[in-house]
């Protein structure tokens, strides 16, 4: 209903900046306007990713990364939806843990960097911490907000009809949430993927960010380059896939009006 | 024990120290259509509450004969299920997909939204909405109907169209109805007792009996004469019964 057409220059813009961007960028490469360890023409970072996607780095990297973001944050779902749905019900609840809550929710995940290295060492699990560490509290004060504000009449019609217990929860709460909770999705999978690329930086020996790191270390800026272009448009696609959630029928509604 | 569907017995109840019904009584006939109207913030919306066992009162004995259901102002239809899904809460009781199917099918011919099934209530109007609305607590066989004002939220010629239509539903599946309302027009069209609410505490002020069939016309000269005397009772008009003929006949 809200679907508009695009016109023809609405899909042709954003390739034509594209375009023109690394038309630039090529540019001032050639034009060694920077000193060329600083500055990598785009040419040697094609050829960059092609190498790695030879020697097959890319796609181990990709995969731990991936993996890495996958474990924490299903773990921050699994756990942050049923707590926000006890603290969203019960008053007494909320009162009590919504500070530590928020406490955490405004601490930044990367100040766990340490204690990750110390509790985890180096590896998988570190960056699976930082990473729920990063998402979990986001769904639970999302999910809260949710379920305090689903109107009364719901839980009216509902007991009107003779819906109790899980048939209450399953068919009136989740449903009533679901949109706003698709929202806080979307907004902490991004999250995931920007912590993962820091975490593994610091306590990896695999994955994107270690990727990164590493052709600094190496000095290879062409590297380091094609690793940042894989990065940002896997944190699209992740956005792109979780994006169809809100094309769900049975919950356009808390998008449209 | 009596042939009373629902009763209130000497009910009293406040919030928060603020009284807002004292010492009231109501019998409802079986069938009956009682409509109660008052000024707003006068405890009618609290009085549903109670009939329909969601607010337990103070004091006072609820006796109900049957099983009731409610038709809210807005909003009460499921959004995330589609007009279907949503009658189908209905029908809930009825254990043979099949006799379900088809008691759906009937509920959407009697509201006039056949093909609007798949359709997801914030895709249909105010007006079609509140038809659902209705289809669904006439669903299956329950006996009362109360109702919030349902059509309070609707555009005035929406409104009048809508009371037509309850009118004839009601013809097909007939049901004891109470419903609370602010809009006199509407109890006097559709009401065959109106009951005048004072200001908090609620008491009621007076009734008003329509021996009418329905649906009944706006213009019909008993429902505008019913409608003057709820005005007046409500403070709102003059007294006109000993010129009331001249009345009509001048205008």
């Amino acid at each position: 209903m809200t679907e508009t057409k695009r016109t023809s220059g609405e899909r042709v813009l954003p390739v034509a900046v594209v375009i023109g961007s690394l038309l630039l960028w090529w540019g001032l490469a050639a034009a060694h306007v920077f000193p060329e360890s600083l500055f990598p023409d785009p040419l040697a970072v094609g050829k960059g990713v092609v190498e790695e996607v030879i020697t097959g780095r890319l796609f181990n990297d990709l995969v731990a990364s991936l993996f890495r973001v996958t474990a924490g944050f299903l773990l921050a779902v699994v756990l942050g939806i049923p707590l926000g749905l006890v603290l969203g019900s019960y008053g007494r609840a909320r009162a009590a843990l919504l500070p530590a809550v928020n406490f955490f929710r405004n601490l930044s995940p990367l100040a766990w960097i340490p204690f990750a290295i110390l509790w985890f060492g180096i590896g998988d699990s570190p960056a699976v911490f930082l990473i729920f560490m990063a998402s979990f509290f986001p769904i639970v004060l999302a999910t809260v907000a949710a379920v305090a504000t689903i109107p009364m009449v719901y839980f009216r019609v509902a007991h009107d009809y003779g819906l109790t217990g899980g048939e209450m929860l399953m068919r009136v709460t989740l449903p009533a949430i679901a949109p706003q909770v698709i929202t806080v999705l979307r907004v902490t999978a991004g999250l995931a993927w920007v912590v993962v690329v820091a975490a593994e930086m610091i306590a990896g020996r695999d994955g994107l960010g270690f990727a990164i790191w590493d052709a600094r270390n190496g000095l290879r800026i062409d590297l380091l380059v094609s690793g940042m272009i894989v990065i940002g448009l896997i944190g699209v696609v992740i956005d792109r896939l979780l994006f169809r959630l809100t094309r769900i029928p049975s919950v356009r509604w808390g998008y449209e009006r | 024990m009596n042939d009373k569907l629902l009763c209130l017995d000497d009910i009293s109840h406040s919030f928060g120290g603020v009284e807002v019904i004292r010492r009231f009584s109501l019998d409802i006939e079986p069938g009956e259509f009682v409509a109660i109207v008052g000024p707003s913030g006068c405890g009618k919306t609290t009085i549903l509450n109670i009939l329909s066992g969601f607010v337990r009162p103070a004091s006072g004995r609820v006796g109900c004969e049957g099983r009731a259901r409610m038709v809210y102002q807005h909003d009460g239809l499921f959004p995330w299920l589609t007009v279907a899904e949503n009658i189908a809460l209905g029908l809930r009781h009825i254990g043979d997909p099949a006799e379900r199917d088809r008691q759906a099918a009937d509920l959407l011919e009697l509201i006039r939204l056949r093909g609007f099934e798949g359709h997801y209530p914030h895709q249909l109007s105010g007006g079609m909405r509140q038809r659902v609305e209705l289809a669904r607590a006439l669903a299956g066989d329950t006996d009362i109907l109360l109702m919030d004002e349902p059509f309070s939220a609707l555009d005035y010629l929406t409104r009048l169209r809508m009371r037509r239509e309850l009118a004839l539903m009601l013809e097909e599946r007939p049901r004891t109805v109470v419903l609370v309302t602010h809009d006199i027009e509407e109890a006097a069209q559709l009401a065959d007792r109106v009951i005048v609410l004072s200001d908090r505490p609620a008491r009621i002020r007076c009734e008003l009996r329509l021996d009418l069939a329905r649906p009944r016309d706006l213009t019909h000269p008993e429902v505008v004469d019913g409608i003057h005397r709820l005005l007046f009772e409500l403070g709102l008009e003059e007294d006109r019964s000993d010129v009331r003929g001249d009345v009509f006949v001048d205008a």
